[in-house]
C-alpha cells in the first residue's frame, strides 16, 4: 500500500443537492469517488495525488434505473450488478447485459458504477462501446440545472471529458429501439476474467429487407481501444449505409476500419494485432447478419 | 519395508493437518503478526541495469534521524547471500548490477512515512554498458562476470555423435525459446526480524528452507549457529520462489533489527515482489537430430543455454536439470548436450518448479513433433518407437532397474483423450471453421531428489519424537507451503507406529527444535524426508521393545506407556536417522555420468486446443495428465499437485508474459501479469499409475514439479495440429499467433477465409 | 488517532463495531489492523486477486477497493464470521473434505465469494461456479479442488444452512 490515507480527505455530504453545492462552491477542489474501483487501485499504487475526495456512495438520488416509454435512464450511480439483474436491460439493451458482466470481476461489479466508467474514460472502458452503438445520451447535472448532450460527444481526448468542473454525470439515457437491430458486442481481452480489453466492437445495424434487398439503414460501431478514447467509427459507417452485404462489402469495411483505427502499442497489446483484430471482429459480425438474413428470407420468402 | 503392504492412514484422503486453521482464517501468515513497538522496513532499489553508484543523497525534506539506514558498510560478516556460489551481494556496494538491486534499507515505526523516505533518496550512477539477453551475453563484451559471462557449463557426451550425421536419413534441426515466468505466489515475500547480543538474530517469515535462511545469516552476522534462529511463518505459497530469496530478505530485516534496535517486519507489496525477486530461468535450446528412417533416434546434438542473471544463485544446479532433462523419455545410442548459463544485468533467476526441466522438456518434446512431420510418421508413433523401457540406458548411461511404463501410461492417456478419433475428426472440420481445433502430446519424466550426489552432501538428519502429553512430533526442516508436507509426513508416523492419524503432528519449523533434513525443493519431500521419517518410525519402535518392553502388537495406550518408560531411563524419546543413499548408487559429476536420480516420475499429458482464427488467442479446452509417481501417498493432495501444476504450466505456455524495459519488469502489476483464471482453466483429468519405489516414504516418489513440466510442450504441439504452424516459443500470445499466421497471408484478408460466402440477399 | 477522523460504525459478523480512522483507509486494513481480524488478506492491492474479499451489505466486495468511510453503517461478514461457534460452514467442510485449500492464503477470500455464490444460487451449474470465483486468484490448486468442494457444498447443504450466514439484504 504505497498510499497514505492521511493524506487525503474524504466526505459523504449523503445527498446530491450537497455535493453539487460543494462542487459549485469549489469547483475543481473536490474529486468524486463513487465506488472507488479506480481511485482505490490509484491510491493504493501511491498515485492518487488529489487531496480531497467527495463519496457519491448511497446516493439514491444517482443509483435507479427508470424505465420510461421511449427510453431506458440509468443513473451514473448504477452498479454494474445492478444492470446485470434488471430484466429489461437484459431483454433490450443486451449489449449492456453483456458488458455489465466483463468488468472486472463479480467483486468489481457490485461496487464499479456506469458514471464511474465513463467518467474514468479509459479508451478500453468496458461500457463504452455498448453505449456508443446505442445511441446513449449522457445527462449532466450542476446546480445551474440539466444538461444533455450525445454520448459520442462526452469524451473529448484521453482521459477528458466534456464535464464543467462543478458537474456531475448524473444519468445516461439509452433510447428503446433497437429491438429489431442486428447486435454484435464481442471484446479481446488477455484472458475470459478479469482482463482489460485489448479491442472491443459493439455493432447495431438495422436491416432494411422489403423487397428482398438487405440494405443496410442504419449502422453504429463503438469501439475500445482503438483510439485516445471510445469512439464511434463514423467512416466504417458511412462506407457500409446503403449497402447490401456482400463479399465486396465486407472487404472495403475491413479497410476501411484499417485505416479509420488508431490503435498503439501499449503492455497489452500491439497497434497492428488490434487493428486486424478490429477487422476480423466487423468481419464477423457482418456474416452474422447476413446469414441471419439469408435464413430468415428462406423461410420467409 | 510395507510398499505393497495394505495401509490404513498411507493412501488415505485424510483431512489437511493444518486445514481447518486455513479455513476459518487462524492460520498467522508473516504479515498477520504484530509485535509491540515493531517497526517497518524499506529498501531503495536501482534504477538502471549496471553502474557505479556515484553517490548517495538523502533530501533534506525528510528528518533523517527518525529513521535507521543500513548499507553493505553495515554488515557485521559477510555481504553474500550463501547459496552455490557467494557472489551476490546482500546488499549492493559501490556497483549495481541489475534493476532492483537492494542498495540500501530502511527503517521506521510509520509505514507512510517510510515510503516517502524511500523517495527521497537519490542515487545518482555512472551508467555501464548492460548485457539483457543470452546472445547479448555470449558476445562476452561487455564481460559483466568472471572471465567470459559463463556462470557455470556443462558438456555430457555418449557414444560418438560426429559418426552418425553423414549417414543418417535424416537430420532435424529446430530452435526453441522460453520466456521468464513469476512464481505468483498469492502471499508476497515477507520477514520479521529480532536481534540482541544476548540472543544473536531471529527471523519469521514465509519461506522454504529454513537452513539456507540460517546459513546466509550466519555468514551475514558472523554468529555461531546456537545465536541464528529462523522460524517459518504460515507460508502462502512458493513454488520455489521462496528457496532463496527469503535468504536475502532475512539478512535485510536482520541488518534493520541490528541497527534499530527494533523488532521490523518487511513486507513486500506485489509491485515489489514482481519487480525485484526470482523468475524462472529464461532458455533457448537448438536441437539437432539424426533419425533413420523409421524415426529411430540416432544422434542428438543439443546447444542448451539459460539466462542466469546478474549473480550465479542457482543457476548452476538449474542448468544441471536441464542438461539431464534434455534428451526426453529416449533410448538414442549418442549424445552431446552443450550447456551454458549466461550472466545477464537482469534480477537473478532462480528456482521455480520443474528447475530447468520445463525448459528442456518443451524443447525436446516440441522437437519430436517436427521430426515427426519431417517423416511424415505419426508423432505418438514416434516416440513408441523410441521409449525408453526396463533394462535400457538413458542420456548418462543410467541402467533403467526399476520399470519403466510409458506404453501402458501413454495407451491409457490416449484412451480417455479419445486421441486418435480427435485428431481425425479436427482434420477433417478445421478447413471449414474459424476456430480450429487440435489435440497434442507431451511423453516426460522427472528425476526425484538432488542429482547425483546431492543427497548425500545434504546428509540430512530426520525423526520422530514424543512429547510427555502423548504427542507424536515429525522432526525435520521441511515445511508446509499448501503442497501437503504436514500431512504427507504424519501420516507416514502414524502409520509406521501404528497409531491414529490425529496422535501426530509436526514440530514448529523453527531451527532451534528441528534438524536439518534438507531443504523443501526438488521433489524430495516424500520420496527422501518420508522414507527418513518412516525408517525413524521403525526405529523407534525397535528402540521402545528394547528398553521399554514393548510388545509385538500394541494398542495405542501401550505404545505411549512404552514411550514414558522409555522417557523415565533415556531423559528423552527421540528417534532420529540419517539419509542412506539407495545400493549401486555411482555418479561421475565430471563426465556427468552414471546414475543421474536414484527415481523417476514418469508421464504423458495431452492438451486439446482450441484456436479462435478471429482473435488468434489460442485455448485449452480439456487436458489429461497420465503419470506414475511410485506410491501415491494422500490420493486428494497428489490430484491437488498435479491439476495446480498443470495449470501453472498452461499459464507458462499462453499467458504469462514478463514485458522487460531495459532490465526492469515494466509489467510488475497483476493487472498486466496474467494467470489463468477460474473461467480459463480447462477440466483436467489426472490419472495415476503406481509402482512403488522400495526407498521412498512407503514407496513413493517425487510429484511436485512433474506437473509442469508436460503442459506447454503438449499445448504448443495441439496449436500446430490446429493450425499447420510451427510456434517455437513461449509464452505464446494472440500478438504471436497473429504475427506468424498472417505472415503467410496477405495482409488485407483474414487468415482462414470465412467458412460460408455472404450471402447475397 | 486524529480526533478529527470520523467514528465509522459497521455490523462486522454480527456484531456491532466502531472505528475511529482517516476515511480513506482501505477497509482492508481496517479490519486487518484496527479491528485485527486478519484472516482477510492482501494479494495485490489492485482488485485482481480477490484474497481481500468480504460481504458488505449482501454483496461480495474486494476489500481492498473500498473506503473504510463507505462502510459505515455496512453489513459486513469476513470469513472469520462463516463458521457459526465451533461448526464449521458446509463450504468450510467441503473445502476440507475435497482438498479447496493448499497453502490457504486464497481461502478467505474463495470462501467469501463460493458463499456468496451459492447463497443466491443453491445450485449453480459449472458455468456460473467458474464465473461466480473468477475474481479469486489461487496458484496453488489449478481451481479443480475448489469447484469439486463447491458442489459438494451446494449439494449437501440444506437450504437452511444457508439462512445462517447474516446477510443485509
Amino acid at each position: 500500500m504505497r498510499g497514505n490515507a492521511e493524506s487525503h480527505q474524504l466526505i459523504a455530504p449523503g445527498n446530491l443537492a450537497s455535493v453539487l453545492n460543494l462542487l459549485a462552491a469549489e469547483p475543481g477542489a473536490w474529486t468524486p469517488i463513487a465506488g472507488g474501483t479506480e481511485i482505490m487501485v490509484a491510491h493504493a499504487a501511491g498515485k492518487l495525488t488529489a487531496p480531497k475526495l467527495v463519496s457519491l456512495w448511497g446516493i439514491a438520488d444517482l443509483r435507479f434505473i427508470d424505465v420510461k416509454p421511449e427510453s431506458i435512464a440509468i443513473g451514473a450511480g448504477a452498479t454494474f450488478v445492478d444492470l446485470r439483474r434488471h430484466a429489461l436491460i437484459a431483454e433490450e439493451l443486451p449489449l449492456l447485459a453483456k458488458a455489465s458482466t466483463w468488468i472486472g470481476s463479480i467483486a468489481n461489479q457490485s461496487r464499479a458504477t456506469l458514471g464511474g466508467n465513463l467518467v474514468n474514460g479509459s479508451p478500453a472502458a468496458d461500457s463504452s462501446p455498448a453505449l456508443l452503438a446505442y445511441d446513449a445520451e449522457i445527462e449532466m447535472i450542476s446546480v445551474r440545472g440539466h444538461r444533455r448532450i450525445p454520448y459520442h460527444e462526452f469524451h473529448t481526448g484521453y482521459k477528458r471529458n466534456a464535464l464543467a468542473l462543478d458537474e456531475l454525470l448524473y444519468a445516461v439515457h439509452l433510447p428503446r429501439r433497437f429491438a429489431r437491430h442486428r447486435q454484435y458486442l464481442r471484446k479481446v481481452g488477455t484472458r475470459r476474467a478479469m482482463a482489460i480489453s485489448k479491442v472491443a466492437l459493439a455493432a447495431t445495424v438495422l436491416v432494411d429487407d422489403r423487397a428482398g434487398y438487405g440494405i443496410i439503414n442504419e449502422v453504429r460501431l463503438g469501439a475500445a481501444s482503438l483510439a485516445a478514447f471510445p469512439a464511434r467509427l463514423y467512416q466504417t459507417e458511412n462506407l457500409l449505409l446503403g449497402q447490401r452485404i456482400t463479399r465486396d462489402t465486407i472487404a472495403a469495411a475491413r479497410e476501411a476500419i484499417v485505416a479509420e483505427a488508431q490503435p498503439i502499442d501499449d503492455i497489452r497489446s500491439t497497434a497492428e494485432y488490434r487493428r486486424r483484430v478490429a477487422a476480423n471482429l466487423l468481419e464477423e459480425f457482418l456474416l452474422e447478419v447476413s446469414r441471419e438474413e439469408r435464413s430468415m428470407k428462406d423461410t420467409h420468402p | 519395508m510395507s510398499t505393497t503392504a495394505t495401509t490404513r492412514i498411507v493412501g488415505a484422503p485424510v483431512p489437511r493437518k493444518e486445514g481447518v486453521d486455513k479455513l476459518v482464517g487462524r492460520a498467522q501468515y508473516v504479515d498477520d503478526i504484530e509485535r509491540d513497538g515493531m517497526w517497518h522496513g524499506a529498501t531503495v532499489r536501482s534504477t538502471i541495469p549496471r553502474g557505479i553508484i556515484r553517490s548517495v543523497s538523502f533530501d533534506p525534506c525528510i528528518d533523517w534521524s527518525e529513521f535507521t539506514i543500513v548499507t553493505a558498510a553495515d554488515v557485521p560478516g559477510k555481504n553474500h547471500i550463501q547459496l552455490i556460489v557467494a557472489d551476490q551481494p546482500c546488499l549492493a556496494e559501490g556497483q549495481v548490477n541489475h534493476c532492483d538491486e537492494a542498495i540500501l534499507l530502511l527503517a521506521h515505526p510509520d509505514k507512510h512515512k517510510l515510503l516517502d523516505a524511500v523517495r527521497a533518496v537519490k542515487i545518482e550512477y555512472d551508467p555501464l554498458p548492460a548485457v539483457l539477453s543470452i546472445e547479448e551475453s555470449e558476445k562476452q563484451d561487455p564481460v559483466i562476470l568472471g572471465e567470459d559471462n559463463i556462470i557455470k557449463s556443462f558438456l555430457l557426451e555418449k557414444g560418438d555423435v560426429d559418426s552418425v550425421w553423414a549417414t543418417a536419413a535424416h537430420i532435424v534441426e529446430g530452435e526453441y525459446r522460453t520466456g521468464a515466468q513469476e512464481h505468483l505466489y498469492i502471499e508476497n515475500n515477507g520477514m520479521i526480524a529480532e536481534w540482541s547480543a544476548e540472543n544473536g538474530i531471529t527471523v519469521w517469515g514465509s519461506l522454504q528452507c529454513p537452513y539456507y535462511v540460517h546459513k546466509t545469516l550466519r555468514a551475514v552476522f558472523d554468529l555461531p549457529d546456537e545465536k541464528v534462529r529462523v522460524i517459518q511463518t504460515e507460508t502462502g505459497g512458493a513454488f520455489g520462489g521462496k528457496e532463496d530469496y527469503p535468504s536475502t530478505l532475512g539478512a535485510h530485516a536482520g541488518l534493520l533489527a541490528m541497527k534499530s534496535g527494533h523488532v521490523v517486519k518487511m513486507i513486500y507489496d506485489r509491485m515489489e515482489d514482481l519487480a525485484a525477486t526470482t523468475k524462472r530461468h529464461p532458455s533457448r535450446v537448438r536441437h539437432r537430430t539424426a533419425v533413420d528412417k523409421d524415426g529411430k533416434l540416432l544422434a542428438m546434438e543439443i546447444d542448451l543455454a539459460t539466462d542466469g542473471g546478474a549473480y550465479s544463485t542457482l543457476s548452476s544446479t538449474v542448468l544441471s536439470r536441464a542438461t539431464l532433462h534434455s534428451c526426453g523419455p529416449y533410448v538414442c545410442p549418442n549424445i552431446r548436450v552443450s550447456s551454458h548459463a549466461w550472466a545477464t544485468n537482469t534480477i537473478p533467476y532462480g528456482a521455480f518448479r520443474g528447475f530447468g526441466a520445463p525448459q528442456a522438456i518443451f524443447a525436446i518434446e516440441r522437437h519430436m513433433d517436427e521430426i515427426a512431420a519431417v517423416l511424415g510418421i505419426d508423432p505418438v508413433e514416434l516416440r513408441r518407437r523410441n521409449f525408453l523401457h526396463d533394462g535400457d540406458r538413458n542420456l548418462t548411461d543410467q541402467l533403467m532397474r526399476e520399470p519403466v511404463i510409458l506404453d501402458q501410461l501413454l495407451d491409457h492417456a490416449l484412451a480417455e483423450s479419445d486421441y486418435f478419433a480427435k485428431r481425425e475428426r479436427y482434420a477433417r472440420e478445421n478447413a471449414a471453421s474459424a476456430v480450429k481445433r487440435g489435440i497434442g502430446i507431451a511423453a516426460f519424466y522427472h528425476g526425484s531428489g538432488f542429482t547425483g550426489s546431492g543427497e548425500l552432501y545434504l546428509n540430512s538428519l530426520a525423526g520422530v519424537d514424543v512429547t510427555a502429553d502423548g504427542k507424536v512430533r515429525v522432526l525435520v526442516s521441511n515445511t508446509e507451503f499448501g503442497q501437503g508436507t504436514n500431512t504427507i509426513l504424519t501420516q507416514i508416523a502414524a502409520e509406521a507406529l501404528n497409531l491414529d492419524f490425529s496422535d501426530v503432528m509436526m514440530a514448529p519449523a523453527d531451527t532451534a527444535h528441528i534438524p536439518n533434513s534438507g531443504p523443501t525443493v526438488a521433489s524430495r519431500t516424500s520420496m527422501v524426508v518420508g522414507r527418513l521419517v518412516e525408517r525413524a518410525s521403525l526405529q523407534l519402535i525397535t528402540m521402545l521393545r528394547e528398553y521399554a518392553g514393548l510388545g509385538e502388537h500394541p494398542a495405542r495406550e501401550e505404545f505411549f506407556a512404552a514411550c514414558e518408560r522409555y522417557r523415565a531411563t533415556h531423559g528423552k524419546v527421540e528417534s532420529l536417522c540419517r539419509y542412506e543413499a539407495p545400493p549401486g548408487i555411482y555418479w561421475d559429476d565430471k563426465k556427468y555420468h552414471g546414475e543421474a536420480y536414484p527415481a523417476y516420475a514418469w508421464a504423458i499429458y495431452v492438451a486439446q486446443v482450441v484456436v479462435d482464427t478471429v482473435t488468434y488467442s489460442a485455448e485449452v479446452e480439456d487436458f489429461w495428465a497420465v503419470q506414475e509417481v511410485g506410491r501415491v501417498l494422500h490420493p486428494v493432495l497428489a490430484k491437488g499437485q498435479i491439476e495446480g501444476g498443470v495449470a501453472q504450466g498452461i499459464g507458462y505456455a499462453l499467458y504469462e508474459k514478463v514485458v522487460w524495459q531495459n532490465g526492469h519488469m515494466a509489467n510488475n502489476q497483476m493487472t498486466n501479469y496474467i494467470m489463468p483464471t477460474a473461467a480459463d482453466v480447462p477440466p483436467i483429468h489426472v490419472f495415476f499409475e503406481e509402482i512403488p519405489f522400495r526407498y521412498g516414504g512407503y514407496g513413493a516418489k517425487g510429484i511436485g514439479e512433474l506437473p509442469h513440466d508436460g503442459p506447454a510442450p503438449a499445448i504448443l504441439n495441439a496449436i500446430r495440429d490446429a493450425t499447420g504452424v510451427e510456434f517455437d516459443t513461449i509464452p505464446l500470445l494472440p500478438e504471436d499467433l497473429f504475427t506468424q499466421l498472417s505472415a503467410l497471408q496477405a495482409p488485407a484478408q483474414r487468415v482462414h477465409p470465412p467458412a460460408v460466402e455472404p450471402a447475397v440477399l | 488517532m486524529s480526533e478529527h477522523w470520523p467514528i465509522i460504525r459497521m455490523t462486522l459478523n454480527g456484531v456491532d463495531r466502531s472505528v475511529q480512522t482517516p476515511p480513506m483507509k482501505r477497509l482492508l486494513d481496517v479490519l486487518r489492523e484496527d479491528l485485527r481480524l486478519t484472516g482477510t488478506k492482501e494479494g495485490c492491492g489492485e482488485g485482481e486477486c480477490g484474497s481481500c474479499s468480504v460481504r458488505m451489505d449482501g454483496e461480495l466486495v474486494n476489500s481492498c477497493l473500498v473506503p473504510v468511510l463507505q462502510a459505515e453503517g455496512a453489513v459486513i461478514q469476513t470469513v472469520e464470521g462463516l463458521a457459526a461457534n465451533d461448526k464449521l460452514h458446509p463450504l468450510q467442510e467441503a473445502f476440507l473434505k475435497c482438498g479447496g485449500a493448499q497453502c490457504g492464503i486464497c481461502t478467505p477470500g474463495m470462501l467469501m465469494a463460493a458463499a456468496q455464490l451459492i447463497e443466491r444460487n443453491p445450485h449453480p451449474g459449472m458455468a456460473e461456479i467458474r464465473e461466480g470465483l473468477a475474481g479469486n486468484l489461487c496458484r496453488c490448486t489449478g481451481f479443480m479442488r475448489i469447484f469439486e468442494s463447491v458442489i459438494a457444498a451446494a449439494a449437501e447443504a440444506p437450504e437452511s444452512a444457508m439462512e445462517r450466514v447474516p446477510n443485509a439484504r
